[in-house]
């Protein structure tokens, strides 16, 4: 088992270096001020807002347990304490945690 | 070799109150305690954080272990999770080439690009002038980095004290904490569109193909909202 561990971390870790790897190579043939550098920026956003979307309507893991509902609320009400208190990020951040917690104890 | 003032400057950057420290180490004491429960010793659990540095990686990979899958399918299921460092890579280091630094040190410092030093960088490069924002960016990378090297360790020593709604807590702070700072981003129309037709997109595509549905969804949100910003730019 052990060594099939090592292995798997191995694997991983060169499947995610690799595209860090190549992103410099690329990078070192992009400026910063040229169209495709803004088209790969659009790009970054937006992938990253698909894997957070998600990770929040199919999540994996500890968090598939909980009703969809119930997680459409909390991202809705911490959105909106991030507002309320000037964009804040820890204020939600807690606030997500204790109130899933506490809502899944009584679930 | 680096300079340590800008090389400090980023490091104690993770110190602010909005950082992403706390988001960042709770996410690792989640994979921490998981690891953990699939069987990994402490030294594995240290060394994935270490190489890896990159949450959905190493979730994919404990998901495939516990399934017994192959090696190649890890690698495969791993590259399509991690592929969005590929379009993050490109959009963040030409911001920080610069002619008088040594080329290993992004080929080194690209190890760090992970969802929170990458959003932190993005917002604070214009700060730093462009020749030291190398080193600004491997302060940054080292601190979070080593909060998630640090969390990973609570998390494998803390396992059993965890229960199950604590392990349910801790993975919705990830998820809330990337999209508010997200939000916080959207400044432009670019940005702004990206996030939400990528966050609209990415889970229709779901139901398309569920392994490609990031890289589908993100893909055309982004060429969507680049070409309406170019319109409107003009």
């Amino acid at each position: 088992m052990s060594n099939s561990i090592i292995l798997a971390i191995l694997v991983t870790s060169l499947a995610t270096y690799m595209s860090r790897f190549l992103g410099v190579v690329s990078s070192e043939k992009i400026k910063e001020t040229s169209k495709l550098f803004r088209w790969f920026n659009c790009l970054a956003y937006s992938t990253l807002a698909a894997l957070i979307a998600r990770i929040i309507i199919f999540p994996a893991g500890a968090l598939s347990e909980i009703d969809y509902l119930i997680r459409f609320i909390i991202v809705i009400i911490s959105l909106l304490i991030f507002y309320v208190f000037k964009r804040n990020l820890v204020y939600p951040t807690f606030f997500s945690a204790i109130i899933l917690a506490i809502l899944s104890s009584y679930y | 070799m680096i300079n340590s003032k800008y090389f400090f400057k980023g490091f104690n950057s993770i110190k602010k109150m909005d950082s992403p420290a706390i988001a960042l180490g709770c996410c690792f004491v989640a994979i921490g305690a998981l690891l953990k429960n699939i069987g990994f010793n402490i030294q594995e659990s240290i060394f994935s954080t270490l190489l890896i540095y990159a949450l959905p990686g190493s979730l994919v990979m404990a998901e495939s272990l516990l399934v017994g899958a192959s090696l190649l399918n890890i690698f495969l299921a791993v590259w399509l999770v991690n592929a969005r460092l590929y379009p993050m890579t490109v959009s963040l280091m030409p911001l920080l080439m610069h002619k008088s630094q040594p080329r290993w040190k992004y080929y080194l410092s690209c190890h760090f690009i992970a969802v929170s030093a990458w959003l932190i960088m993005k917002s604070r490069y214009q700060s730093v002038e462009k020749k030291h924002r190398i080193d600004f960016w491997i302060g940054i990378g080292t601190a979070t980095w080593s909060v998630a090297i640090l969390g990973t360790l609570i998390g494998f020593l803390s396992a059993d004290f965890l229960n199950k709604d604590m392990m349910i807590g801790l993975a919705i702070v990830n998820p809330v904490y990337f999209m508010c700072m997200m939000v916080g981003a959207m400044k432009t129309i670019q940005v702004s569109l990206s996030v939400i037709l990528g966050a609209i997109l990415g889970p229709l595509f779901f139901f398309i193909s569920p392994e490609w549905s990031i890289l589908y969804g993100g893909f055309s949100a982004g060429t969507i909202a680049f070409f309406i910003g170019e319109l409107n730019v003009k």
